[in-house]
């Protein structure tokens, strides 16, 4: 499956929207990687007058790629076109650096398990410098449309 | 395998995606899983794979969908463990 038509299909827009690209995919493993642009809104208030990314946003970068992206192209094998309905079901993230504004970040996930519909990954975070900045495990529920 | 041990097992696996005690308390054959354990749909799938290790059986999907309450699980795992 082409890279760009997995983001094509994604049901994020912006500001809500946490890919840039698609570095590389396969049936067990993805990449891909994300800036934070420094004109995001909840840089001014997270924290005052000292930016730095959310954890929850970092979270939200690493389910988006780790495990939306990999479901899209998992369940294009199964012969499903349209974007699945998504739900985050679980996260249990550590987070080991700060990410500031302007930050490229690539996200690396391996694929766990996915059986009925479940979708569990283990998904890490790294720098511009290649340091690991969050690690931890992600898992959500892919819902097929097409076939319901 | 008796019954006995099925269900005592499947009360084991279950546990630590239970959201409410007191089914678990009056854990039985009627016991639902959504309803009386609350587990979701989510949690629902680990359990079935945390039981395709306990007994060593392959749950596909029909199986897994009509997997409501306890009973349905220990027919499934029987049937499954005949093979």
């Amino acid at each position: 499956m082409n890279k760009e038509s997995i983001i094509s299909r994604l049901p994020f827009s912006n500001p809500f929207l946490f890919v840039d690209e698609i570095l590389q995919v396969d049936d067990s493993s993805i990449s891909g990687k994300f800036t934070f642009s420094p004109e995001l809104e909840f840089y001014k208030g997270h924290f005052n007058n000292h930016p730095v990314t959310p954890g929850v946003i970092l979270t939200e970068c690493m389910a988006q790629i780790g495990v939306v992206c990999l479901g899209i192209h998992l369940l294009e094998k199964e012969g499903v076109k349209d974007t699945p309905g998504i739900a985050l079901s679980s996260s249990e993230i550590e987070y080991l650096k700060p990410v500031y504004p302007g930050e490229t970040v690539i996200v690396k996930s391996q694929k766990i398990y996915f059986r009925f519909n479940k979708l569990k990954c283990k998904v890490e975070m790294f720098n511009s410098d290649n340091e690991r900045v969050c690690t931890g495990k992600i898992a959500g529920m892919l819902l097929r449309k097409d076939k319901n | 395998m008796s019954e006995k041990e099925i269900i005592s097992r499947l009360k084991n696996i279950v546990k630590p995606y239970v959201q409410r005690n007191e089914g678990l308390e009056n854990f039985n054959e009627e016991t639902d899983f959504l309803r009386d354990l609350e587990i979701n749909s989510a949690n629902l799938v680990d359990v079935v794979l945390d039981v395709e290790d306990e007994f060593d059986i392959e749950i596909d999907n029909d199986s897994m969908e009509g997997m409501l309450t306890v009973k349905d699980a220990k027919s499934i795992i029987q049937k499954k463990m005949a093979v």
